[in-house]
């Protein structure tokens, strides 16, 4: 099962970029010429993302460097160890939905510090990779076209990440525990 | 509430960096997060330039409209707004497979570009739409099949095992999934009650508008 998953993961691309232009080509579409002006927009909206994302990035370092992210963890995670979670784990939950890079970071040092079998290690892995950083999906996506209000976009993003991050920790304890 | 956390990040940092006498950190970290927020933006460039290019091609084919006509009806409960083959379906679809296969460099420029269909039927186009509400959802549970960065990090540590995770990923991916589906139709329905009265047939009609300026008002606070 996980073989023939990866094996569509990786044929899936290339597959898509050959077949999209020929079946295009049967349809009398100038393929090229379709290719460079659909691609044309594809710059603006990266640099219209760039203002959002700037904002975003200064706010979230500031936040870490300053030891306040620090704190926060050292304050949680005695609190929840008493439940037989290992408390290394927790500090991912805070930084997952804010930061893709900082908490792939935290989840590879956990990895090479309690090795990649270990408890820590698995629950690390799992959380890293069942959600996407909320904050960042939200910057670019609606950083793109131009949306200021986002509604409560946000409050369901973060619902999510929790019961994610609560469901990565349960399956792992039942799992591997 | 995004500006209350954007202030919120910086107030906390200072009054953090103040404590701690971490000043010139601080500074630092605010040219370190621009640079990253430039750099990780230029990075975007060369795929949003790609995919939006071979994007273009399906949809000059006339690919997007077929798939979004074919598998629309699987999509359809999720997105109730968006009309039966539109285009942005289409782009929903491709940017969920995309997600599920875990190719996140193919997934986001087609949940931007389905975004982008999603604002043409946007009455505001500064505050989001139900549907746009509902593919940020899913798409900051990123629902995924396989973990590949997670299975390559675990494979360099010499990991016995390192697809191991491949199953407890795909149960806590599933239930956040299916939370942020739920969260999501409950905030819907929430905004719909506190909709002032007005045509009930916001189906095929624009639901935001006479919402629009009410929403503001109760959120901005």
């Amino acid at each position: 099962m996980f073989q023939l998953i990866s094996l569509i993961s990786a044929w899936a691309i290339p597959v898509m970029i050959t077949f999209i232009p020929l079946y295009a080509f049967t349809r009398k579409v100038p393929v090229y010429e379709s290719f460079v002006e659909g691609a044309k927009d594809g710059f603006g909206t990266a640099i219209a993302i760039i203002p959002h994302l700037v904002g975003m990035l200064v706010a979230i370092s500031v936040f870490r460097a300053s030891g306040a992210l620090d704190f926060l963890m050292g304050f949680i995670a005695p609190a929840l160890k008493g439940i037989g979670v290992p408390p290394e784990v927790l500090p991912l939950g805070l930084l997952r939905p804010l930061t893709g890079t900082g908490s792939l970071a935290y989840t590879t040092d956990l990895i090479s510090v309690h090795g990649p079998d270990s408890l820590i290690g698995l629950i690390a892995s799992t959380i890293q990779g069942s959600t996407d950083t909320t904050l960042y999906v939200l910057t670019v996506y609606f950083g793109a076209v131009g949306i200021r209000n986002g509604r409560y976009a946000l409050k369901v993003g973060l619902f999510s990440d929790l019961v994610g991050f609560i469901a990565a920790i349960a399956v792992c304890l039942l799992v591997f525990g | 509430m995004i500006n209350g956390i954007w202030l919120g990040m910086i107030l906390i940092g200072f009054v953090f960096a103040a404590v701690n006498g971490r000043m010139d950190a601080f500074t630092a970290a605010v040219f370190d997060g621009a640079k990253s927020g430039v750099t990780v933006s230029f990075g975007l460039i060369s795929v949003l330039v790609f995919w939006m290019g071979l994007m273009r091609v399906a949809e000059d084919a006339g690919l997007l409209k077929k798939i979004a006509k074919v598998l629309g009806p699987v999509v359809s409960f999720l997105f109730p707004d968006v009309p039966k083959g539109h285009p942005a379906i289409g782009y929903i679809l491709s940017n969920m497979s995309a997600n599920l296969l875990g190719l996140g460099n193919a997934a986001t420029p087609m949940g931007i570009k389905a975004m982008q269909e999603l604002q043409t039927l946007n009455p505001d186009k500064e505050t989001a739409t139900p549907a746009m509400c509902t593919l940020l959802a899913l798409n900051t549970a990123s629902i995924t099949l396989i973990p590949a960065t997670l299975i390559a990090i675990r494979l360099n540590y010499g990991s016995s095992d390192p697809a191991g995770i491949v199953g407890t990923t795909l149960a806590a991916t599933a239930v956040a999934t299916l939370a942020a589906i739920a969260a999501d139709r409950l905030c819907r329905r929430l905004v719909m009650l506190r909709r002032p009265p007005g045509p009930p047939a916001a189906r095929s009609g624009d639901p935001a508008r006479g919402a629009a300026p009410f929403q503001q008002s109760s959120l901005k606070g």
